[in-house]
């Protein structure tokens, strides 16, 4: 009957892109043969059709049905069935014109499956879709005189937090309901987002956002500053939304700000809807299919998932949760099943129904047991670590949502105040990769408590939902409509789901490690560093510092400096450096090029010809012993690649020449010189930070080569305009800014070592050569110059 | 010169119940092992021949007195080119105390040539493709007043076989090798060649047509199949090697490049009659209750120490080497005397080969001199020196065993071996067949333009160097059955090659498999320097 019903409607679906959305699709194309569908998608780049393509008819969802027709024919059928439409519920008239309007009012049914059903969306985001959506469809019927069914699809929550029984009945028939003016709430929700928006721009607050920017990137310059400051500030102004949001619906005795705009909205629809019939179909939590159409199959990440999936990584140990609450869960084509019942039963004409799809009514799902299979199904089908071993799931205590947050919070607090103090800690390389693993361990509890915070509300809910519609359509059903279009919950058996149809879906989801052993084939640092070294790519750009040689221009201009001095000399050269070592690493810190610029003027009437002869003997005594062979083979491997190699680096010319034959091209600091004697003073700003960058596009431009195809390789956050810019950035012994930084972008990160057996050199001091020549730096040790008095002129 | 008792000559020890542990280099360390009884002998070098009483009288008295040749003096006009020509930091080994013989030569050399009124003078490290010395090194070498008065004015320095200007092409041997050695040795009137024999390979043609030449030249006997065919390269007379050095010789003469050949010879006192080391020259069973307790407070205070600093303490020992004779004149009969007297101090007779040999590598080898001693300069001391120190037959049976005690560790200096650690890296990681490697790397690796910089302006070897020493070892890799190392680094051991062995125990028992049971074994107790003579 279903499907006769249906036969030759033309039936408009918002929301086919999502999972529920999907399924749906699916199920109406190959059970509902005689129908036309008109899907509303946002058209994005490539337009409604192509998405509609990509998104969801390749989905795996009609894997079935193409596989039952043959290609050619599912590709013929869905064009001739399934049309696209450009437009968006989150705009009045859903953004439709011309054609596009013409054929969405010509459908006979419209199911509203569009939401945001992220339970941490920002409330006005919330608002617009959830809320606006459905009275916005009511609206464009009625403005063009059309009054298809149009069938909603809201959620269970909608009755909000609450003990007891939850019965089929519209949001304000409810005895709990408080009465809000929905209207008020929509300007209430535009106006905190201004207010928000106004907020983050306080000068305190943009202060912080810098500082936030400057703490997580260094000195990195600052267009890179600003741009990470207007993230932060954006991504606070979220944060603040989702929080009045989470805030709001609390206040009003919902879960979260998703089952409140959804609750606000059905009631806007209701009382918008005129003469437009609505059937409002509210599922509970939708979770993987039972049987169609495969079993188990699910799309994208849902809300248990996460949580199921940390469990079982043994990342969280502790979930709020009665133990006898029932969760209500119900796989998505029984809620499918219900919607295209209810469509092809067509509008009540007592006005708006509402039909409820859940489970904890007839066949209730126990929190407990949910657990027992859980664990029962993970011991027998353990997650592997990335050693192979298994991991051993934790006993579930069932404790009260409280001592779980306390717990987190504890742990996280310990973990930022460690990681406060690793920060400020010079590490690199391996050492970062401790201060890297505490990050990764925080974000995980982050995560966790995320979880809790947005989830616990519904583990805890002990509401039952009322199932007399629903299960009074099933009992009117014909037999074959009952075996193609099951929604009766009754028939699940929970421990089958759980243990053979749910988690192994959501295991290969989240491509969790099934298999003991060691992960076989090429590792990602492997497969990353082949895309490196491929003989497509077309520049290399080394730093030098940390990258190539462990080294920095305070040790270089420290070991020529003392090249010829006497040791009464240079022991005082040491003292002077060290005194003013502090100086110089704090404007390092702020500002590169500034600190370049200071410490260069070191170099005042040093004599050209001799630093020429000592810079190459610094190249051998000094910098090649602090090199990294991996590194230089690494450049030459490029090298022979064909590929452009060139060295970007704030050291000076003269100090980096003796490197010219390992590169095709340098590109450094200069300094001007008069009479055979250095002036102090730059030719050009050091190429730091975003004049890297800049140099590095400059050059790529005269060279006819793309970034996008080019390696650069360096190893501090102030590098990150450049690592940013080329396709295939690598960060070589990462400090741990950019160690986290590689590891959240997936980057190649490599960890070069200086050879084992070279001479230790751990003070940068020249060794004693004949006196042959003028100190090089009397300059310095007469004035005493430095950081400090350049501070003060300026 | 102080009185001393007359050397013996050097022993081979039938290993019996009484037999102390003996002495094994390690390193920067050492082991004392107890080898089988019944079935172990150990070769033991001759002890220091008594050095000249005045080196520098019998050093003008060489000069004055040539062999095939008219003395120096006569050689020498006023405003002639002259160039002086001498052996690098390989030699020799550990460097020696100060006068170093060059330095006595030289000086007597360069008297020569101001009474006589040269001024256009050249002193030049004949160092091939090795790495440039350093100026603490040349002033060891040379001395103060000689570096002093000709580096400044850029008359002294290193050999460049890779500068293009520097380089002159005198033709090929009768057997097609190309010949090419330094312009300012062809476009001299004279060239003095001041040399020092350390072993037998030393000296001769291969002092010019080596020393002062390059790849192109070099190539043509730094191979695979030469080596093979040099059995051993220590004993001139059966080694190809000094067949086409000879040949190149002949080039160069042929051509009227004039050499005036200075050849040395030193005795084998490394480490001193007397002093911390002295023990180390001494047979064991003759060690006095002092040498026992220098040698376990020696080992107490290395155990305390880094690395680095063993190395420091150790690279910092000058032999306290003396000069045995001096001969100059024409080369091939200059070298034949010297040839002899080398033997003199170095060959021991043995009777028959083994199943096994053993050996101790010390801490130095020709080329980690101030450096460390990388995994692939471990091989070439066994396998390339140490290995071919014989004449007649090798020591080791073919498909015989070779344990050798090294801590091999993984660490190279990347100063002076920066081909090195690619070639370990890159080559020895793909392949350890020389054959292999010289058709696949060898070019690459030899033409490569920072390798070649690098030799050129720092302080590296050159970038084919790695391979010449894995060269080197050919003909003991293809005569040997298996290769174990007493206590190395097991990840260097195994690129290399090789199999460690935790002790010589361990490893004696490894190389059954190899050679069976109850296997007779050869200690070479090397250093000081023996050479054995197989019959």
């Amino acid at each position: 009957m279903i499907a006769e019903n249906l036969a030759g409607k033309r039936i408009a679906v918002t929301g086919s892109t999502g999972f529920l959305g999907t399924a749906l699709i699916e199920r109406l194309v190959r059970s509902v043969p005689e129908c036309e569908l008109v899907l509303l998608v946002r058209p994005g780049r490539r337009g409604a059709q192509a998405r509609v393509t990509r998104d969801v008819l390749k989905n795996d969802a009609f894997d079935r049905l193409r596989a039952e027709l043959g290609k050619d024919e599912f590709d013929e059928m869905t064009t001739r069935r399934v049309h696209a439409v450009a437009g968006d519920v989150g705009t009045d008239g859903l953004g439709l014109t011309g054609d596009d309007l013409a054929l969405w009012l010509s459908a006979d049914v419209i199911i509203h499956s569009a939401a945001t059903v992220s339970f941490d969306s920002p409330l006005d985001t919330a608002v617009e879709v959830n809320l606006l959506g459905p009275q916005r469809i009511a609206n464009l019927c009625k403005e063009h005189g059309v009054t298809p069914h149009l069938v909603a699809v809201s959620t269970c929550y909608v009755a909000g937090s609450r003990r007891g029984a939850a019965p089929e009945q519209l949001v304000n028939e409810s005895p709990y309901f408080v009465d809000v003016d929905w209207r008020r709430e929509v300007d209430a929700a535009r106006r905190s987002r201004r207010n928000e928006e106004t907020a983050s721009r306080q000068p305190k607050k943009l202060r912080d956002f810098r500082a936030g920017a400057q703490r997580e990137l260094g000195a990195v310059g600052t267009p890179a500053l600003a741009a990470k400051t207007e993230t932060l500030r954006q991504a606070w102004v979220t944060d603040q939304m989702v929080e009045n949001g989470r805030a709001r619906a609390s206040s009003l005795g919902f879960p979260d700000a998703y089952a409140y705009t959804k609750a606000l909205g059905e009631l806007a629809l209701v009382e918008s809807c005129g003469d437009v019939p609505v059937s409002i179909v509210r599922p509970s939590i939708i979770e993987s299919a039972w049987a169609e159409p495969v079993a188990g199959w699910i799309r994208g990440f849902r809300m248990a998932e996460p949580v199921i999936i940390s469990y079982a990584r043994g990342l969280l140990s502790e979930f709020p949760g009665v133990p006898e609450g029932v969760v209500d869960v119900i796989p998505v084509d029984m809620v499918v099943a219900a919607i295209v019942a209810v469509a092809a039963r067509g509008p009540k004409d007592d006005g708006p129904d509402v039909t409820q799809v859940a489970s904890g009514a007839a066949n209730p799902l126990r929190y407990k047991n949910l657990v027992d299979y859980a664990e029962e199904w993970f011991v027998a089908n353990p997650i592997y670590d990335e050693l192979g071993q298994p991991i051993a799931v934790a006993a579930w205590q069932f404790p009260g949502r409280g001592r779980v947050e306390r717990q987190l919070v504890r742990a996280r607090t310990s973990l930022e105040r460690a990681d406060a103090i690793l920060e400020k800690l010079p590490l690199r390389g391996r050492t970062a990769d401790y201060a890297m693993k505490l990050q990764a361990r925080k974000e995980i509890l982050d995560q966790a408590s995320g979880y809790v915070e947005l989830y616990g509300a519904y583990a805890e809910c002990e509401a039952l939902y009322g199932l007399e519609n629903l299960l009074g359509m099933w009992a009117e059903l014909s037999e074959d409509d009952q075996a193609t279009f099951t929604f009766d919950p009754r028939v699940i058996d929970w421990k089958h789901y759980v243990q053979n149809v749910h988690l192994p879906s959501v295991v290969r989801q989240a491509r969790a490690k099934t298999t003991p052993g060691k992960k076989v084939g090429p590792s990602r640092s492997t497969r990353l560093r082949g895309q490196v070294l491929s003989p497509d790519r077309q520049m290399a750009a080394f730093d030098l510092e940390n990258t190539i040689v462990a080294s920095n221009v305070v040790t270089s201009f420290a070991w020529l400096g003392t090249r010829n001095l006497s040791p009464r000399d240079r022991a005082i050269f040491a003292v002077r450096a060290l005194s003013q070592g502090p100086g110089w690493l704090a404007l390092d810190r702020k500002d590169r090029s500034d600190f370049l610029r200071s410490f260069y003027r070191n170099y005042r009437g040093a004599p050209t010809a001799q630093i020429e002869r000592d810079a190459q003997e610094l190249l051998s005594h000094y910098l090649l012993n602090k090199s990294f062979p991996d590194a230089i083979r690494r450049v030459r491997e490029h090298r022979s690649l064909g590929h452009r190699t060139v060295l970007i680096t704030g050291a000076l010319d003269f100090v980096v020449k003796p490197l010219a034959p390992l590169f095709d091209d340098i590109i450094s600091a200069e300094m001007g010189t008069a009479g055979g004697r250095y002036t102090g003073g730059m030719i050009s700003v050091p190429p730091t930070a975003e004049n890297r960058y800049q140099a590095l596009a400059d050059y790529a431009k005269s060279h006819n080569i793309d970034l996008r195809e080019s390696v650069a390789y360096a190893d501090s956050s102030s590098d990150l305009p450049m690592l940013e810019a080329v396709g295939f950035p690598v960060a070589v012994n990462p400090e741990t800014k950019l160690a986290s930084i590689a590891r959240k972008r997936g980057w190649l990160v490599e960890d070069f070592q200086k050879q084992s057996g070279a001479p230790s050199r751990p003070i940068p001091l020249a060794p004693r050569t004949g006196a042959r020549s003028e100190p090089l730096l009397s300059r310095m040790m007469n004035r005493g110059s430095g950081i400090a008095k350049e501070k003060t002129r300026r | 010169m102080s009185p001393r008792k007359a050397p013996r000559p050097g022993l081979v020890l039938d290993v019996d119940a009484s037999t102390p542990p003996i002495l094994f280099h390690h390193g920067e360390n050492f082991r004392m092992e107890k080898l089988p009884v019944g079935r172990s002998r150990i070769i033991y070098p001759a002890e220091p021949l008594r050095g000249l009483i005045d080196p520098d009288q019998a050093i003008r008295d060489a000069l004055d007195n040539p062999i095939e040749s008219e003395p120096l003096r006569a050689l020498m006009t006023p405003g002639m080119k002259l160039t002086i020509a001498f052996d690098d930091i390989s030699l020799p080994l550990p460097p020696m105390r100060r006068p170093d013989v060059r330095q006595r030569i030289i000086e007597a050399v360069l008297d020569i040539a101001a009474e006589v009124g040269v001024d256009d003078v050249h002193i030049i490290a004949a160092l091939a493709l090795h790495r440039r010395m350093t100026e603490d090194e040349l002033r060891h070498a040379v001395g103060d007043r000689v570096y002093d008065a000709f580096a400044p004015s850029g008359r002294l320095y290193n050999h460049d076989a890779e500068d293009p200007e520097g380089m002159t092409h005198l033709g090929t041997t009768n057997h097609g090798e190309e010949v090419q050695i330094s312009t300012r040795a062809v476009e001299s009137d004279l060239t003095v060649y001041v040399n020092i024999n350390l072993v037998s390979m030393d000296g001769g043609h291969k002092s010019t047509a080596t020393g002062l030449s390059g790849y192109t030249a070099l190539r043509h006997h730094h191979n695979v199949e030469t080596m093979r065919n040099s059995k051993s390269f220590m004993d001139p007379e059966n080694s190809e090697l000094h067949t086409k050095n000879w040949r190149q010789g002949d080039v160069i003469r042929s051509a009227g490049v004039k050499i005036f050949q200075i050849e040395t010879t030193i005795n084998n006192n490394t480490f001193g009659e007397t002093g911390p080391l002295s023990m180390l020259q001494k047979r064991e069973w003759e060690w006095t209750a002092r040498d026992r307790a220098m040698f376990l407070a020696m080992q107490g205070g290395l155990s305390y120490m880094t690395k680095g600093a063993k190395r420091k303490v150790f690279h910092n020992w000058k032999a306290p080497y003396e000069l045995t004779s001096v001969q100059a004149g024409e080369i091939e009969a200059v070298h034949k005397v010297t040839t002899a007297n080398t033997y003199a101090q170095h060959l021991v007779p043995v009777e028959g080969q083994t199943d096994i040999m053993t050996m101790g590598l010390p801490y130095i080898s020709p080329y980690n001199v101030n450096s460390v001693m990388n995994p692939i300069l471990v091989a070439v001391l066994g396998l390339g020196y140490f290995f071919n120190l014989y004449k007649g037959k090798p020591l080791v049976r073919e498909g015989g065993v070779l344990i050798m005690s090294h801590p091999t560790p993984w660490d190279f200096n990347p100063v002076h071996h920066p081909s090195y650690i690619d070639f370990f890296e890159q080559v020895l990681a793909d392949t350890t067949d020389p054959i292999e490697i010289e058709r696949k790397y060898e070019k690459q690796y030899a033409e490569d333009e920072w390798y070649r910089h690098l030799y050129r302006t720092s302080y590296a070897y050159h970038g084919v160097h790695p391979f010449y020493m894995w060269y080197w070892c050919s003909h003991a890799l293809q005569h040997l059955g298996s290769v174990i190392v007493v206590g190395g680094e097991p990840k260097s051991v195994r690129r290399l090659g090789f199999r460690p062995a935790s002790t010589l125990q361990d490893a004696l028992e490894m190389a059954t498999d190899t050679v069976g049971p109850q296997p007779t074994i050869t200690h070479f107790h090397n250093p000081p320097m023996l050479m054995a003579d197989v019959k």
